[in-house]
């Protein structure tokens, strides 16, 4: 198993296009918008909060996670049903959901880079704080990770061809988005869209990263939501995935 | 020793009878062909027998009757358009492979073996056609089986490439594995195999040889010479494997069948005649193919 996650996270990084734009688009995404005057300001929509103490890092947490959740790794997937790796590695004693396996770990890895890497350049170039129930946040990250992951896996398991896979991803990850909270931060969107959002996977994730970030404790739903997501998508994509 | 016994096997997809009853046994050490058009049921069955496939119906004895891991670890399966990730090097593919088994072979030596000992380094993307399929060969062998089935394996080649494949298949059997190789090349066929299942629409239209499957489609086989002097056609009309004999201006034609052409040489030269400019003119093994199954063979 130690093997074929080394040899896929080699491979990986010979083709960095994937990781490299997971990691450095939030992080200047982050850096950039979080120099704006106006965002390192109190704003009493957001609760008196500065739209650089959560609302901004932890959507840009959510970005990397869902662009290798969403796109990277139904792309690499299908592409290696395509092209009949996994029916080789059929044909071994290993049984190539160990593949996936090697796969999964490898993305969830860059997320945890740019994570990282966000906390630690937000809070030496622009002040934000380190989330303050670390052991919450990250928790959270892994629950809300699982559950994209999860996501992800089911889009590799119904997508048609490579070239369709990052689409349908594309596809489903921009509404997510919004409503998660990605342009307009979700304190502001309409109650209904609110409400909608709290049953979507994706909101929840960035909630509960908000809020152990800020130090709260995530709400019991969000969870649930989440937990939810993993256990659907999970077995929804075990009864799909195609070897070939 | 029979390492695959195969009977009245059944495969069905949704609208479309892939493999109709379909029965044959491999012996240790042989090279067994299963030849056959395009979309006869040649790679259902060997998914079938390689434990990729349920069958519908039959039964799939391989090595007494191994099954699941067992199997896998016993038996090396090339299949058609299996690729490998674009930018993995040789050596990580078959050292990633190699630690899939519990007692894989020697990956120097079967680099060496299969001829990519330097390209150790390349990229898999960066392999050609023939090297490609080599490297695919190599990772079939990686396990140390003791059956290995090759699908279609020289397939886009060009027919250098093609001849280093048989040769390296020869040598593989050297070394003791069984080979099974499904293809629908005749002169693949006729030149590796020991045997042959003839497939055709899902059904085994015959077991046998190469030459004994000529035979069987008419054999005939044509001796022409140019005799060094007068003669009796008779000399050569009582040998038993001739069944005529005709002359046309200085030539003779002799038709018959089996080890024809020693027969006449052997005759002529009791007779002492000199045959000139002689030819061997034989039916092939796509004459076979067309005289069992009506078609022609698509190349």
């Amino acid at each position: 198993m130690n093997k074929m996650i080394l040899t896929e996270a080699k491979l990986f990084l010979r083709e960095p296009g994937g990781p490299i734009f997971a990691i450095l688009l939030p992080l200047a995404l982050l850096l950039g918008l979080g120099s704006i005057p106006g965002f390192q300001q109190a704003d009493p929509a957001l609760g008196g909060q500065r739209v650089i103490d959560t609302q901004l890092p932890g959507m840009m947490v959510v970005l990397s996670v869902v662009t290798m959740a969403l796109t990277a790794l139904p792309g690499t997937l299908v592409a290696y049903r395509e092209s009949g790796v996994l029916r080789r590695m059929s044909t071994t004693p290993v049984r190539p959901v160990r593949l996936l396996v090697a796969q999964v770990v490898n993305n969830v890895a860059v997320a945890v880079v740019a994570t990282a890497l966000l906390i630690g350049l937000g809070n030496l170039v622009l002040g934000v704080a380190v989330p303050r129930s670390l052991l919450a946040f990250a928790g959270v990250f892994l629950l809300g990770s699982a559950s994209m992951f999860g996501l992800g896996l089911l889009i590799a398991a119904v997508a048609p061809s490579a070239k369709a896979a990052p689409g349908i991803g594309s596809l489903l990850m921009f509404p997510l988005l919004f409503m998660a909270g990605m342009w307009v931060p979700r304190e502001l969107l309409p109650d209904l869209a609110q409400r909608v959002g709290d049953f979507l996977p994706m909101a929840p994730f960035a909630q509960a990263i908000r809020d152990t970030w800020a130090g709260h404790a995530p709400q019991p739903l969000h969870l649930a939501v989440m937990a939810a997501t993993v256990l659907v998508t999970g077995v929804l994509s075990a009864r799909l995935f195609r070897w070939e | 020793m029979k390492v695959i016994e195969v009977s009245n096997l059944r495969k069905r997809y949704r609208d479309h009878l892939a493999v109709d009853d379909v029965s044959f046994t491999v012996e240790e050490g042989e090279i067994f062909g299963v030849l056959g058009p395009n979309g006869a049921g040649k790679t259902t069955t060997v998914e079938c027998v390689a434990g990729l496939r349920t069958p519908d119906s039959g039964t799939v004895k391989v090595l007494g009757g191994l099954s699941g891991t067992e199997l896998k670890e016993r038996l090396g399966v090339q299949l058609q358009s299996s690729a490998m990730p674009a930018k993995i090097k040789v050596w990580e593919a078959l050292d990633l492979y190699a630690s899939f088994y519990r007692t894989p072979a020697d990956q120097g030596a079967l680099m060496e073996r299969v001829g990519l000992a330097g390209k150790r380094d390349t990229p898999y993307g960066k392999l050609s056609g023939g090297q490609q399929q080599r490297l695919s060969i190599a990772l079939a062998l990686i396990g140390g089986p003791r059956v290995a089935i090759l699908d279609e394996l020289t397939t886009g080649l060009d027919p250098q490439a093609r001849r280093d494949t048989w040769e390296l298949i020869e040598q593989v059997r050297a070394d003791g594995v069984t080979i099974v190789l499904v293809t629908h090349f005749m002169e693949e066929a006729e030149r590796l195999c020991d045997r042959l299942a003839v497939i055709d629409s899902g059904r085994v239209v015959a077991v046998d040889s190469p030459s004994g499957l000529i035979s069987r489609a008419g054999g005939q086989q044509r001796v022409r010479f140019r005799p060094s002097g007068p003669f009796d056609d008779a000399v050569l009309g009582v040998l038993p494997e001739v069944t005529g004999v005709s002359r046309d201006g200085g030539q003779v034609e002799v038709t018959g069948t089996g080890d024809l052409l020693l027969a006449v040489t052997t005759a002529a030269a009791a007779a002492g005649i000199v045959p000139a400019d002689l030819r061997v003119e034989r039916a092939t093994l796509d004459d076979a193919f067309l005289a069992l199954t009506g078609k022609k063979i698509s190349a």
